[in-house]
């Protein structure tokens, strides 16, 4: 079994109007290779699930989302995604917005081959007054509670970015904190992981990596080598967030066809030497919060 | 002391105060003032808070803002996106919070300002809010005291509910203290008002009444209370040795 795919090869995998869920959090092991590979292709109007970072603000800068589901969209150290607040503020967007948690439930629902999930959550915020879709259930026991149905976010696709694979897509992320791919993963029908090492079984690292292994390779369709992938996100515990490369890019949102030229129209092998090679990335200190 | 005391400083003492009964809950202070005030709470009024490293890891010992060796932190335990998700919906935390927008029901906003379809200034998002407010006890630090922070009429995206929710089961939010740069206040007046309990020094109620875009309680003109000797020494040189407090207004 060779899942091993080339970025382009991916895509050929994807179609307009599909929901897509973005793994990693804010500026946090997103993966960016693939996302920039959806920028270059002529997709459009997706409907993309993130807790969003940079991955959101580059996919609206290239119009490809028709619909955001989403809790926030932040560059961790610059809170606000100046791609993304453009394209919201120029009326671009279709949005769903909920609480983070709501988003996990959504996923966690459509993970379990559930319609919905109940929560308080949402209650006496305007999140129900936007998304009049949400409905409400009954408690069928003695407390009689209304709840949240939160509908669960089925996805076409989804995309990850991890540390270590091998061609089986037998995946392991090294961050203390795997965020919610696990969550993304169950509940698409297809899961595209880009990993900064793709090794044989046997140099996964035994029972001790094994540990690292966030979920099982059934549910990985394709594996994609991208060595600083993340970039300019995270990769814990290889290398921290570009926090240059975040303000370039933020600037970025005055006049994108220059930043789009020098880091988006090539391939990812070019964008890792446009934006200072291998050795630049993996010596970019990790974040202190 | 050599140096007078600043307005940073006695908002983090206010603020500290937040957490004194909270036992063994979960302080989260986003934002620099409430996380140094997080910090010293656990330092003076309740040792047994727990507390993040900011990111995935639970610290016995607050950290000091600014760069660190973060091999020195003592970490005592472990608290992934996913495990803090299980914890406020326990109703296990208190977190402090600075929303862009809040009203006289108490309800924040942190997503957007203007028409949520169209926004004239889009925010984060609503983030945790409406998970946060309905799940446990939650404080709030606003370093511009404003009636474009405290809005007449309702917010303009209700991200955490406020006292006018009518969820028979969920109930009311927990606001517990309200620190501004103006004084110290908290929702239980008459009808959860608003009202102040302490000014700081130099301003007066009709400062914060002019301030504010609705009515609130008076409940007290006192000053409020100068953090002591043992929390300047905490706050300068244990907990923001660098000094980024300053920052917030202009020290």
């Amino acid at each position: 079994m060779n899942k091993v795919l080339t970025h382009h090869e991916v895509i050929d995998q994807l179609s307009d109007g599909m929901t897509i869920g973005v793994g990693g959090w804010g500026a946090r092991r997103k993966p960016m290779s693939l996302v920039r590979a959806i920028c270059q292709s002529e997709l459009k109007d997706l409907t993309i699930v993130s807790y969003g970072g940079p991955d959101v603000g580059l996919l609206c800068a290239h119009k490809k989302v028709k619909k955001l589901i989403f809790g926030f969209v932040s560059l961790d150290m610059i809170p606000l995604d100046a791609h993304f607040r453009q394209a919201r503020q120029n009326g671009e967007l279709e949005v769903m917005e909920l609480d983070e948690g709501m988003v996990q439930w959504g996923l966690r629902a459509a993970a379990m081959k559930l319609s919905f999930l109940p929560t308080r959550v949402g209650f006496g915020t305007d999140v129900l007054k936007y998304n009049p879709e949400i409905k409400f259930i009954t408690s069928p026991y003695a407390d009689g509670e209304e709840y949240v149905a939160m509908p669960a976010l089925n996805l076409d696709v989804a995309l990850l970015h991890v540390n270590r694979s091998d061609e089986k897509g037998n995946t392991q992320i090294y961050g203390p904190d795997p965020f919610f791919d696990e969550m993304f993963a169950r509940a698409a029908n297809k899961t595209y992981v880009s990993s900064e090492e793709v090794v044989s079984t046997e140099d996964l690292g035994g029972k001790e990596g094994a540990i690292f292994n966030r979920f099982e390779r059934s549910l990985v369709s394709g594996v994609i080598h991208a060595q600083g992938g993340a970039h300019p996100t995270s990769c814990a515990p290889s290398y921290g967030f570009d926090m240059e490369h975040l303000k370039t890019y933020s600037a970025a949102a005055k006049s994108f066809a220059e930043y789009s030229d020098q880091f988006l129209n090539i391939s990812h092998e070019d964008y890792i030497e446009a934006v200072g090679g291998e050795t630049f990335i993996n010596n970019i200190p990790l974040p202190q919060f | 002391m050599a140096d007078p005391i600043s307005l940073s400083e006695i908002c983090i003492s206010s603020a500290s105060k937040a957490w004194k009964d909270d036992g063994e809950l979960l302080a989260t202070g986003i934002g620099l003032i409430p996380r140094i005030a997080a910090g010293l709470a656990k330092l003076t009024c309740n040792p047994d808070l727990m507390m993040t490293d900011g990111e995935t890891f639970l610290i016995s010992k607050p950290l000091p803002m600014g760069k660190r060796d973060a091999s020195a932190d003592l970490i005592e335990g472990y608290m992934s996106y996913s495990r803090v998700f299980e914890n406020l919906w326990g109703g296990h935390r208190h977190a402090m919070v600075t929303p862009t927008q809040i009203d006289s029901f108490g309800q924040t906003n942190i997503s957007c300002i203007g028409d949520h379809e169209n926004p004239k200034v889009q925010l984060l998002g609503v983030r945790g809010f409406p998970g946060n407010f309905i799940s446990h006890k939650n404080s709030i630090f606003i370093p511009n005291h404003s009636t474009k922070t405290f809005v007449e009429g309702e917010v303009d995206m209700v991200s955490g509910m406020g006292y006018n929710s009518h969820h028979a089961h969920a109930g009311k939010p927990e606001i517990l203290s309200v620190i501004t740069n103006l004084g110290v206040f908290d929702f239980n007046g008459p009808n959860h008002q608003l009202q102040l309990l302490s000014l700081h020094p130099g301003v007066s109620a009709d400062d914060v009444c002019s301030n504010t875009g609705f009515d609130i309680t008076i409940k007290s003109e006192a000053e409020t209370l100068l953090p002591s000797d043992e929390e300047l020494v905490l706050i300068r040189e244990v907990l923001d040795p660098l000094g980024t407090r300053k920052l917030i207004f202009g020290e």
